[in-house]
């Protein structure tokens, strides 16, 4: 696809997105069933909600907190949350009043889906891929978060199958909020760390 | 390979199209897409490293305008012309235009057989080689030293076992660097945390 001549003979998204569809189909797979299946993971399954679930455990259960921090993957499961087989290791960040987190995947767009949701489009776009490992802290304030200068940034790159989930800190006046209440506060963006709450 | 998709560091880029809330999916194609490379991984067809190389390969014009879904697409077809469960010519008769697929794949390489375990708190260097197969080191961190924080499980290697060659699982390490480090003067202040390969990795003495 070098001209723009070649350009303009690419078949259209759609189209190539059926060619595949056949094949897959003419190859034996169970198309159908699948795609029902995927939207039901990606809608109903692999929700934030999850993950927030998991923060608003660890902010009123300082044993649950100690569990999700030494073993991710544990801890979620024992909240009945599951992974991709070669998603093998969940290691959850604790942002303090010293400490920031952030997560990126500068190769491609890898992220713990099933707990913190799929990626947002701005999380797969070049742009944050490229600059946030590099000026973290001016990538942040263009995205509306403006960080005291004591606090220092940890930008953390997903370029293995280890997965990452930000536990954000608890926002003020929420004390006795049901564990339910609270995680309805916890958002995508707070888990990415490009956020606080 | 030291690819397009290498972008880490890599300056001129703009803004972030951020907002809270933003969509995973904006179109149709791009659910069915998605759910279409997940059932050839689920299938056998092919491993997440093989798809992760066949994005890498693709030509780079074509990687920097297509969209994240069309990524995901373009490493599904060419895996599955690869494979030899279709030819570029049938595919393109199907969808009835041409269909841009990914450039051939260099020849992996087996894991690094000098490789040593590291403990947390040991100082390390991230060996400078360039190779032209799949790879999980990302540019900005070659030749560059930090400190091991901690040992993750063992995943398959990945300059292995993206291009069909016996990969033994190995260790990985959650390694910190300073930004100051990995670009002297040249970015702002943060520490960044890269899981890297023990093959990747060399003890500094």
């Amino acid at each position: 696809m070098n001209t723009e001549q070649d350009k303009l003979k690419v078949a259209p998204i759609e189209k190539r997105v059926e060619a595949i569809d056949q094949v897959l189909r003419n190859y034996g797979l169970e198309i159908e069933s699948f795609v029902d299946h995927f939207h039901d993971l990606a809608f109903e399954q692999w929700i934030p909600n999850n993950g927030a679930k998991l923060v608003a455990r660890a902010w009123v259960d300082p044993q649950f907190k100690e569990f999700l921090l030494r073993d991710g993957v544990g801890a979620a499961k024992s909240m009945g949350f599951s992974f991709p087989a070669h998603h093998r290791y969940l290691v959850a960040l604790e942002n303090t009043d010293a400490v920031q987190n952030v997560i990126c995947c500068t190769l491609c767009s890898c992220t713990a889906f099933s707990i913190i949701g799929l990626p947002p489009d701005w999380y797969k776009d070049l742009e944050y891929r490229a600059r946030v490992v590099r000026e973290a802290r001016t990538v942040l304030k263009e995205m509306g978060l403006i960080l005291p200068s004591h606090v220092q940034i940890k930008v953390w790159d997903t370029t293995a199958d280890t997965r990452y989930m930000v536990i954000p800190q608890k926002p003020k006046g929420v004390d006795g909020w049901s564990e339910s209440k609270l995680a309805d506060l916890v958002t995508k963006e707070s888990m990415i760390g490009v956020a606080n709450l | 390979m030291d690819g397009i998709h290498d972008l880490g560091g890599q300056e001129g880029f703009g803004k972030v199209r951020f907002e809270q809330g933003a969509k995973v999916f904006h179109e149709e194609w791009e659910i069915k897409a998605n759910a279409l490379y997940s059932l050839a991984v689920k299938s056998g067809i092919f491993n997440m490293d093989e798809y992760r190389h066949a994005i890498e390969r693709m030509e780079p014009r074509h990687y920097l305008s297509a969209s994240y879904y069309e990524r995901s697409l373009t490493s599904l077809a060419s895996l599955c012309v690869e494979k030899g469960i279709v030819s570029q010519e049938e595919l393109e008769r199907l969808a009835g235009g041409v269909y841009p697929l990914a450039l051939p794949s260099a020849k992996g390489r087996s894991n690094n057989p000098l490789r040593q375990s590291f403990e947390p708190g040991n100082l390390v260097r991230v060996r400078n080689e360039h190779v032209s197969c799949h790879v999980r080191m990302p540019g900005y961190i070659r030749g560059k030293q930090g400190i091991v924080i901690r040992v993750t499980p063992a995943y398959p290697y990945p300059d292995a076992h993206a291009h069909g060659i016996d990969a033994a699982s190995e260790p990985t390490y959650d390694v910190e660097f300073d930004a100051l480090e990995l670009w002297p003067e040249g970015s702002e202040s943060a520490k960044v945390h890269v899981g890297v390969f023990e093959s990747y990795l060399e003890t500094v003495v």
